[in-house]
């Protein structure tokens, strides 16, 4: 960390810091690193845990808001004890195994599940002193991680020894692995021109603001915003959230993957939805909303932790909001969507970035040129592949019988 | 262009959800039971019987025990037994009055039939939608203590109604009455039978009542 | 996969060689979907039959909600019998009230004043724009949307069973109709009401069609699934919007003409492919005739009397004789028949009910396509248990 850059921090920036070093101090120096890397840990354990009750409460007020009613509002002031009631009520149901079951697979497959979702959170850079894990390599880890989860979901609909739980397993795990492709094509771009797959050093390729006010985030470019939203669709999926949750669907399925835990086990199972949800959505801000950075200069007294709080709950009611309005995608127009949209508009993405990227040089005179060309190798292949997509489906005139 | 149906539905959402907090239209919601809705005055639940007086409910119910709500009763939840003496009714004639009224409110469907068929304003329907117990034997069948409620009560449940039939029983009271007085002095003339009214009650104006 | 088999495919060792389709193909599966299931609309099993994920048979098991309506409707009398009525369709009680209305009227010759045949327009169509609106909600929550569709439609509902409420004492079970007309006179404050309704209905309805209407997740769900045919259509009895939608032009209120439906000028909606898209649709549009009639009978409603004076309420006996009467309800035709012996109860009363009708082509609806998309084809074809089982 340069001189300069521990002047800008003020007392409310390092304040996570001085905490730590306050805890740490008294450890002897070889020894100090474990400690503090252990209440990195603790923070990590403690914090999200936290943000998924909250989390869940939010949603649920949010989606009776939009559904012109309160949402639980009845347990502690307006309902905030409700994640906790809801996590004793979890807690307190007996969890049945099924005899047929293989016991330690279906012991294991939602603790797998949580650990990695959990493992996946620890390279994403929280503020400007706070990644609890500053790797070279931090984006391949982080993406290892998260698809080391989609092996707990087969386990799970391994563990029930079942012909149609193991059916329904592969359905999510497919949708799974055909996601992973666009959203990590999606993030090469990002990686080309930023140069490193670290986390805090695309944050910093972010940095800075043009006149003052225009920040330099990935977002505002034309390859950024496709990028953007690439990611962003593929992460719903990989999340199993609306309108891609047919896993969970009871309604369509006949025995999903999931019917065979009740109980904690099953809580566990959400659990890692939502952490899965927050570590893209924590993801998707470094990579494309320039992670802790302030989105004007005057705005930096607020403190870095703070803005990636801010820009992390937004993605995050983004998510609510889309729930709250789409319908559910059936499985084969999922993977459709998935490999003959996403991923063709994700490699035309990586063309449109390289365009950007090598006509960086171009004077003041050229910039509509640029953005117009960038904005066309957006939206052209989106518009040609979206009809190809939807050919036969379309808002129709309906005719009225003669009188 | 692909998307711009899924931009307008998130557009009507987020129109809601802004909405929900200024908008009384968008957030719907009647707390129960920290809040009640008003109901309307027209608005039926279970049946119950009128008494004139609610000091003596026994003695001045309107019901003659015709037995004409027992037979139109779809469900027949009502079983009635008629007294062996009579009593005078609010306008002193002899009736007869019933001895057992009972009304199984687990069967009972509040189509209100009974009420509309009954040609003595005996029986009318209540509002009181608060009823749950936990036995549902004994305390969903409704004797006559527990049926009776004053014309006072009904007065406030139901007040164009209520307005209405006393403006018309108060009537034939008159006109019997005056039939009476005319008839007192000459005593060889036959005693015309003051009779109740027998058409089939007028139904109320309907519209909202709702009461403040 | 080398087996001895007498199959035609060599492979270029000489070995015979099963085609890798049929090395997968298994035994069909069945499934049982219900009568415990969230998007079954009621009490409702279906015996699913399928080949990997495309159904080949589908059977339909009601009669979890069989109530023996038609026998009670024996030993009762007519007028008894209007409150039972009201729990055919519990949905649409105005509409099944006026239809066994109709029938008891053609059965003793008894006429309605005009009063009250423009209530009975009002109130049949206030119903069926609570009945699509609802509709509309279910088939969303069926698609998978989690709630927000439904819970707008049924905002709107709660406003029009509160103008029954206010109406008829009860906002389903409403025990309305009279024979010969209707139990209790709305007065201007109920009228002005169902203006106040009527005008703010075609906002929401836009509302609700942008939300809805053009997704694309809608559309890609809906459209192509569950094609009916109209001449499948005719020849299987369907009535109402799911006939409407496969472009046949049969609407009763035009065909048959009762009540005063001639004076009103409204227009029927027909569908081109018949599949879930149009079914929606169609019910949409429907939705807006029906405001516009709603507009037409609250302007030119006259006063008078609500019932004819000479109708009795106890002790009808009508001479011995046969009435079928039948009104377009939301949901289709639905109509009743009644035998009179010229006792107070009638010798036969039969219900013709068109969710019951219209569930008799779910198999043929279904066929190929997967079990998700037999969930939305059952929401389209609006069904209530209470109809289909009586």
């Amino acid at each position: 960390m340069t001189a300069e850059a521990i002047e800008l921090d003020s007392w409310l920036e390092r304040l996570p810091l001085t905490l730590r070093d306050l805890l740490a101090g008294p450890i002897p120096g070889p020894w100090r690193w474990i400690v503090q890397d252990v209440i990195a840990i603790a923070v990590v354990l403690a914090v999200f845990p936290l943000l998924f009750a909250f989390l869940t409460l939010a949603e649920r007020k949010v989606l009776g808001r939009i559904q012109n009613r309160p949402g639980p509002n009845r347990v502690g002031w307006g309902g905030i004890l409700q994640p906790f009631a809801d996590g004793i009520k979890m807690l307190t149901k007996e969890d049945i195994v099924p005899r047929a079951a293989d016991p330690v697979l279906h012991f294991l497959a939602p603790v797998a599940l949580v650990s990695f979702s959990l493992l996946s959170l620890a390279v994403i850079p929280y503020g400007r002193h706070l990644v609890p894990l500053d790797l070279d390599a931090g984006i391949l880890y982080f993406f290892a991680a998260s698809a080391s989860s989609e092996l707990a979901v087969f386990m799970a609909g391994w563990a029930g020894r079942n012909k149609y739980s193991l059916l329904a397993a592969m359905r999510a795990l497919a949708q799974l692995i055909s996601y992973e492709l666009p959203l990590l094509l999606s993030l090469v771009p990002v990686v080309m021109l930023a140069g490193t797959l670290s986390p805090s050093g695309i944050v910093a390729a972010q940095a800075g603001w043009s006149a003052g006010f225009l920040p330099h985030w990935n977002i505002l470019t034309p390859w950024g915003l496709a990028g953007f939203a690439i990611f962003m669709v593929a992460a719903l999926a990989e999340a199993n959230r609306s309108p891609f949750d047919l896993p969970e669907a009871e309604s369509e399925l006949i025995a999903g993957h999931l019917t065979e835990y009740s109980g904690f086990k099953y809580a566990l199972f959400f659990m890692a939805e939502y952490f899965a949800m927050c570590a893209l959505s924590g993801m998707a801000v470094t990579l494309f909303l320039g992670g802790w950075q302030a989105p004007v200069a005057i705005l930096q007294f607020v403190p870095s932790y703070g803005w990636f709080a801010i820009k992390l709950l937004s993605l995050l009611l983004g998510f609510i909001w889309i729930r709250a309005t789409l319908p559910r995608l059936r499985i084969d127009q999922l993977m459709r969507l998935a490999w003959k949209f996403l991923l063709p508009l994700a490699l035309i993405n990586l063309v449109t970035a390289s365009f950007w990227h090598l006509s960086a040089g171009w004077g003041a005179a050229a910039q509509p040129l640029r953005w117009g060309l960038g904005l066309a190798l957006v939206a052209v292949p989106f518009v040609v592949i979206g009809r190809r997509l939807s050919t036969g489906l379309g808002p129709r005139t309906y005719r009225y019988a003669a009188p | 262009m692909l998307g711009t149906g899924i931009l307008k539905g998130l557009a009507v959402t987020a129109k809601n959800l802004a909405g929900s907090f200024h908008d009384p239209g968008r957030f719907v919601t009647t707390q129960y039971p920290e809040q009640r809705s008003v109901l309307p005055e027209n608005y039926r639940n279970f049946p119950f019987l009128v008494a004139e007086d609610d000091k003596d409910p026994m003695g001045t119910l309107r019901c003659v025990a015709c037995q004409i709500c027992e037979k139109e009763c779809p469900p027949q939840c009502i079983y009635i037994e008629k007294s062996r003496d009579k009593k005078p009714d609010a306008a002193g004639k002899m009736q007869l009055y019933p001895a057992v009224f009972d009304i199984d409110i687990s069967v009972c469907m509040s189509c209100q039939i009974c009420v509309e068929v009954c040609p003595f304003d005996a029986i009318k329907m209540d509002q009181e939608f608060e009823i749950a117990t936990d036995n549902r034997f004994r305390p969903l069948l409704r004797d006559r203590e527990q049926l009776a409620r004053s014309n006072r009560y009904f007065q406030q449940v139901h007040p164009t109604e209520a307005a209405e039939v006393d403006a018309r029983l108060a009537a034939a009271r008159r006109a019997a009455e005056e039939k009476a007085a005319a008839k007192a002095p000459p005593p060889a003339r036959q005693e015309v039978q003051t009779k109740p009214a027998t058409e089939r009650p007028d139904p109320p104006a309907g519209g909202i009542k709702t009461e403040a | 996969m080398i087996e001895n088999l007498s199959s035609p495919l060599v492979s270029p060792a000489g070995a015979r060689v099963r085609p890798v389709q049929d090395a997968f193909h298994g035994d069909l599966l069945e499934v049982s979907m219900g009568p415990h299931h969230p998007s079954t609309h009621g009490v409702f099993r279906m015996m699913v039959t399928l080949d990997g994920e495309a159904i080949v048979r589908l059977k339909p098991v009601f009669g979890y909600l069989h109530r023996n309506h038609e026998k009670l409707g024996e030993n009762t009398t007519y007028l008894g019998s209007m409150p039972y009525t009201d729990r055919l369709d519990y949905l649409n009680s105005m509409t099944n009230n006026w239809a066994y209305a109709l029938a008891v009227e053609k059965l003793i010759g008894q006429p309605v004043p005009e009063r009250a045949e423009y209530v009975r327009v009002i109130l049949a169509e206030l119903t069926r724009l609570q009945n699509h609106t609802c509709l509309a909600g279910f088939l969303m929550q069926d698609c998978g949307c989690s709630g927000t569709p439904l819970m707008y439609a049924f905002r709107e509902r709660e406003r029009i069973l509160d103008l029954f409420e206010s109406l008829s004492g009860s906002r389903m079970m409403c025990n309305y109709q009279r024979f010969g007309g209707c139990r209790v006179d709305p007065g201007p404050e109920w009228l002005d009401a169902v203006r106040g309704l009527v005008e703010g209905y075609g906002a929401f309805l836009d509302e609700y069609e942008a939300l809805l209407t053009g997704n694309e997740i809608v559309m890609a769900r809906t459209q192509g699934v569950g094609r009916l045919k109209p001449d499948l259509a005719v020849s299987a009895g369907i009535t109402g919007p799911m006939l409407r939608a496969a472009g046949v032009p049969y609407d009763i209120r035009k065909v048959d003409g009762y009540g005063i439906y001639p004076r009103f000028s409204f227009r029927v909606p027909l569908g081109d492919h018949g599949d879930t898209y149009d079914r929606y649709m169609i019910r949409v549009l429907e939705a807006r005739e029906s405001i516009s009639i709603l507009r037409q009978a609250l302007k030119d409603i006259p006063a008078g009397p609500i019932i004819d004076p000479k109708s009795r309420l106890r002790g009808l006996r009508p001479k011995a004789g046969e009435a079928y009467g039948r009104i377009e309800g939301p949901k289709g035709e639905i109509g009743f028949y009644l035998i009179s012996d010229g006792g107070p109860n009638p010798h036969r009363y039969r219900v013709r009910a068109p969710s019951f009708v219209n569930l008799t082509l779910l198999e043929d609806l279904c066929l190929g396509h997967t079990v998700a998309d037999a969930v939305v084809i059952l929401g389209s074809i609006d069904i209530v248990l209470g109809e289909v089982d009586r």
